[in-house]
């Protein structure tokens, strides 16, 4: 029978925040590529919450624009509320959150897709993945078309034989009732991939115009709006904002939970999969937190141009009747319309420890993926894998170097190795305290850490590489300037230490030393150092940071150098563990299954001991000292 | 040679004879040695002098010296290590060894792992590659051996003391990430006082255990006891009267270069491990003297002084000095030679000198349980019952628990400066660490696990 066949470079399977991303990457470098998705309608769509950013995501987002990802230009465009999140704490768990116009930022992300060369959109379910000796060549549609590609960036998402459940309804779809992927999940696993079943959940969406504002408080955004990307001038986001709303459940909500606990699927194990602990279902908060009366709701707008409203902190699987009851319980939402009931979702995704660091396929060349389908969650963690693996099927078919970014290097480094190094049974969220070097890895510095890495594989003009290099020299000259310009300890500064509640000073000291003191801000100083030159904000706050936590930075980056040195020290792709006698078995067992690229990975895995390490260094040494005819 | 770390440990087997080696291998070995060595001989700085010397001088903490020794010095990459290393051949003895390598560590070597030189060795091309496997299966050996006697060392109520304290750490540190991460739901108003108070707690109890450390040490190695008292106190027959019991172990531990006799007793399970001093009194007999002044040397770092007073005769100028000698000193009192008409009675006595008193025979083997009994009490306290209440011993250990008590007061330190919250799990997070090298556990997900398990935080 006859049928469609194109070729292209790359095939994008999804539209998501990943999809979006790895198709952009690689139609920028320069390669035609094909992004397939069930819905055109819903390209970059939302379907949970209404935000972007957050505690360690917003690192993320920051992190995705330094490398030449769109998100964060895109949410700058749509968003109706930001906030700079923790801004009373440490600089380096700042982090920012916007409030995003759900449609708005489908629509844009859209526009940006449809104006990218060599990009090209496709409304199409995709069944099979086309693999000869070991290499990915295609994929195959269900209409039967075949498009030839050289390398495949799956990012599917939540829709793999997905199934939406509440109380005893339960739909074959995909999130907001969109067609499921159905097929793609037998490709895979005759591919011999391994696959895991993970669950997901979203609160119900309620017409704003039923809802009691009086019996809430309102949450504004900042002041002054701080944008997501490093190339969004400030000006242009500061823009009247939305509001959100904060509403607690209380003793009432709760027994109406617990009486129905019964008629949940979670309970009754109707649903398999593993959900997050980190975003529990309100029948989970219940049950696991009973000692608590009362948790937060915040209502929060799904865009402008709508009534909706996302119930935060509620999402549930409890049957429809239920849920009304429970929702009409919370102050504010007696008489409140639900528009969408909440549901639980699960879904089909990758055991991702298959993946190497650069999120190719172990067993499969030319086979990339990113995003929930390596059992990730949230918008971002997806967006920053698309963009990793769409830059590095590039560099493949470029035939240049893939990147790797380590752990020390950004949070999306984090984020790669805990996925494809350690066990993970829920869906993985990324947290500031999986950084080991979270003083280095701050989202006000992302464009320094990553920016020459985005220039060097081709996203990042080079206009945009050289301002960044005029940044780091200014920051650098003014470093200096206040370690060496003293200051003595006469009056007039001892005065201005007093007026800032700071001890007075026994001798000179330098403007640095002064600095270092929490009490005392770089903007304080102007009184004392009449010679400042006018610098802009992202220069002075560098500044600032790098003098006053400097103590900390130095020991952070002491615990680098020894971090690389392990991660430097490369494991050959074809070492036969079960040769090395003195390896315990279990460690045997777990290397095999891993198949660590370098000790450092090697040595995070559980289960591998630093003895066993140690042992895996000497059998190294041993074999390069064999090869070498030593 | 490559670069690296300084690491130290003992090489010897612990056993309380014959010479003990300290090694210390790596880019500062020397610099390391040579800031606890005090030459005989003035002359070059050790990390000047020339490979394959050797030296002869004090170990010296401080003031105080530790033990005369000799310090070897080869360097890299022609020593067993291919590493700057230098080996500190002291007079053996537990004690000792222990002290000398605690210093090393203080000065900034770190604790070798088990088999670590080996796999130095190798990995720097000392070993032949045909051995390598040999070399695998020493480091697995040494490793699987080290974590098991730890954890035999740590049995009882110490391993609970220290996963307290672990579990208490790991709490508030997944207290403050959550706050973190869900700023909104989890508020930190308030929390670094609160947090103050309990670190201060937290720094008392591995205080607590690292005492406990050295109360460990007596149970293990004994009690560090000299004995002091005029010429013909009796002291020598009283030993020997100890020693002779049917319940004593005597070893005899010549110091080679000092005429002081070291002898181990065991009563009721207590180890005394004896110096006998050459007896004290005035004079200006230089020989004599130097008697005297090595004497007050070995108060220095004693456990307990045993005061042997001869009661057949009168109390002098001689008691007099004796007794300003042992002003801070752990000091039992033994009235000897009971079995003579009495010149110095126990009454005159204890008007004399405020501690303990015994009155004993080492003629007659009298009074010896009324002195055990005191003895019991001031080591054992009565309350340690057998040698399953071990304490804190490991060298190793002990540099883990200092560091996490340091680590602590830094969090102290933060909270008192005003720094913000997440600088404080920064510490906690290093402290955690340091507890868990104690036990053999690492952080793994265990943070992760805390914060879902005890804080209710999320969408």
């Amino acid at each position: 029978m006859p049928f469609v066949e194109e070729y292209t470079d790359v095939v994008v399977v999804g539209a998501g925040h990943a999809g979006c991303e790895a198709a952009l990457a690689c139609a920028r470098l320069g390669l035609e590529t094909a992004v397939f998705t069930v819905s055109v309608d819903s390209i970059a769509l939302m379907p949970c919450n209404p935000n972007i950013g957050g505690s360690s995501k917003g690192h993320l987002v920051r992190e995705l624009d330094a490398l030449g990802g769109e998100m964060g230009k895109v949410i700058d465009r749509t968003f109706i509320q930001s906030k700079m999140l923790n801004r009373s704490k440490g600089p380096a768990v700042h982090s920012l959150r916007a409030q995003a116009d759900k449609a708005e930022y489908s629509r844009a992300m859209r526009m940006v897709l449809e104006e990218t060369e060599h990009l090209q959109i496709v409304q199409a379910e995709v069944t099979e993945i086309l693999v000869r000796d070991g290499q990915a060549t295609g994929v195959r549609l269900y209409s039967g078309a075949v498009y030839h590609a050289k390398a495949v960036i799956l990012c599917t998402g939540t829709y793999l034989k997905a199934r939406c459940i509440y109380g005893d309804v339960s739909m074959h779809t995909g999130p907001n009732g969109l067609q499921a992927a159905n097929h793609l999940t037998d490709s895979l696993k005759s591919l011999g991939i391994e696959m895991y079943r993970f669950k997901t959940g979203t609160p119900a969406r309620i017409d704003g115009r039923t809802i009691d504002y009086s019996k809430m408080e309102e949450q504004f955004g900042d002041q002054r709006v701080v944008p997501f990307s490093f190339t969004t001038d400030p000006e242009t986001v500061q823009i009247p904002q939305a509001s959100c709303w904060l509403t607690y459940t209380n003793e009432k909500t709760h027994d109406i939970i617990r009486s129905s606990l019964d008629r949940s699927p979670l309970y009754s194990g109707e649903i398999e999969g593993t959900g997050p602990r980190y975003c529990p279902s309100i029948e989970d908060k219940v049950v696991r937190f009973s000692d608590k009366n009362r948790h937060q709701v915040f209502i929060e707008p799904e865009g402008r141009y709508t009534s909706e409203m996302y119930v935060g902190g509620m999402s549930s699987s409890l049957p429809e009747d239920v849920q009304h009851e429970m929702y009409h319980s919370v102050p504010g939402l007696e008489h409140a319309k639900i528009v969408r009931n909440a549901y639980a979702i699960e879904y089909d995704c990758i055991n991702p420890r298959q993946l190497c660091p650069t999120l190719e396929f172990k067993k499969i060349r030319g086979l990339f993926s990113g995003g929930q389908f390596n059992g990730s969650s949230g918008y971002e963690e997806a967006a920053c894998q698309g963009l990793v693996a769409g830059i590095n099927a590039s560099m493949e078919l470029l035939g240049k170097e893939q990147i790797i970014i380590d752990r020390s290097q950004g949070y999306i480094g984090v984020l790669i190795d805990d996925l494809v190094t350690k066990e993970n049974r829920e869906p993985y969220r990324m947290m500031t305290s999986r950084s080991e070097y979270r003083l280095l890895l701050r989202q006000d510095n992302a464009d320094q850490r990553l920016t020459p890495l985005g220039y060097q594989v081709g996203l990042i003009s080079r206009e945009r590489y050289q301002k960044l290099m005029e940044k780091k020299e200014r920051i650098q000259k003014e470093k200096t300037r206040l370690e060496k310009t003293m200051a003595g300890a006469n009056a007039a500064v001892q005065q201005f230490l007093e007026k800032h509640g700071s001890m007075s000073l026994k001798t000179a000291a330098s403007l640095a030393e002064i600095l270092r003191r929490p009490e005392i801000r770089y903007e304080y100083l102007a009184e004392i150092d009449p010679d400042r030159p006018d610098l802009p904000l992202e220069v002075t706050e560098q500044v600032e940071i790098a003098i006053k936590y400097d103590g900390y930075i130095r020991r952070q980056l002491k615990q680098v150098e020894q971090f690389q040195k392990l991660e430097q020290k490369r494991i050959p792709e074809d070492l036969n563990y079960e040769e090395i006698g003195s390896l315990r078995l279990e460690a045997v067992q777990k290397l095999k299954l891993c198949k660590p690229v370098s000790i450092g990975q090697a040595s995070r895995i559980s289960g591998v001991s630093p003895a066993d390490i140690a042992v895996l260094l000497v059998y190294l040494e041993q074999k390069r000292g064999q090869e070498h005819g030593v | 040679m490559k670069k690296s770390d300084t690491i130290a440990a003992i090489a010897t087997a612990m056993a309380g004879s014959g010479i003990g080696i300290i090694r210390v291998s790596g880019e500062d070995a020397f610099k390391t040695v040579e800031r606890v060595f005090r030459p005989k001989k003035a002359g070059k700085r050790l990390s000047e002098e020339e490979t394959y010397t050797i030296h002869y001088g004090n170990i010296v903490d401080g003031d105080e010296i530790l033990d005369e020794v000799i310090v070897l010095l080869m360097k890299g990459p022609h020593s067993y290590t291919a590493e700057d290393t230098v080996e500190i051949d002291c007079h053996g003895g537990v004690y000792v060894m222990k002290r000398i390598l605690e210093l090393v560590i203080r000065e900034g070597a770190r604790a070798a792992e088990p088999g670590e030189f080996t796999k130095r060795a190798f990995l720097n091309g000392r070993i032949d590659l045909s051995q390598a496997e040999a070399v695998m299966d020493v480091i697995q050996a040494k490793n699987e051996y080290a974590l098991k006697s730890s954890v035999r060392q740590l049995r009882g109520s110490v391993l609970r003391r220290i996963r307290e304290i672990r579990e208490q750490v790991i709490y508030e540190i997944a207290f403050i990430e959550s706050a973190l991460d869900d700023p909104e739901h989890v508020s930190l108003d308030g929390y670094p006082e609160r947090l103050l108070e309990k670190v201060d707690n937290l720094i008392k109890r591995t205080e607590d255990l690292l005492i406990s450390a050295d109360q460990g040490r007596i149970l293990k190695e004994g009690v560090r006891t000299v004995i002091v008292g005029k010429p013909n106190a009796g002291k020598s027959s009283l030993l020997n009267a100890l020693a002779g019991d049917e319940r004593a172990i005597v070893t005899e531990i010549a110091g080679t270069t000092r005429d002081m006799l070291e002898e181990q007793i065991r009563i009721r399970g207590l180890i005394l491990n004896i110096v006998d001093t050459a007896g004290i009194r005035k004079t200006e007999d230089v020989v004599e003297r130097i008697g005297v002044d090595r004497a007050k040397e070995s108060l220095k770092d004693a456990d307990l002084v045993l005061y042997v007073v001869d009661s057949s005769t009168g109390l002098d100028e001689n008691d007099r000095e004796i007794r300003s000698l042992l002003e801070g000193q752990r000091v039992i009192a033994l009235l000897n030679k009971t079995d003579l008409p009495a010149v110095t009675d126990a009454r005159t006595m204890n008007r004399f000198f405020s501690g303990p008193l015994v009155c004993i025979s080492a003629k007659e083997e009298s009074g010896f349980d009324a002195f055990a009994d005191l003895l019991e009490e001031m080591f054992l306290g009565g309350k340690i019952a057998s040698n399953d209440e071990v304490v804190l011993t490991n060298v190793r250990h002990k540099a883990a628990m200092k560091e996490a008590g340091e680590s602590l007061r830094k969090v102290r330190e933060s909270i008192e400066l005003g720094m913000p919250e997440d600088f404080f799990s920064i510490d906690l997070t290093d402290a955690y660490e340091a507890l868990g090298r104690i036990l053999g556990e690492s952080m793994g997900e265990d943070l992760v696990n805390e914060i879902f398990s005890k804080f209710c935080t999320g969408k």
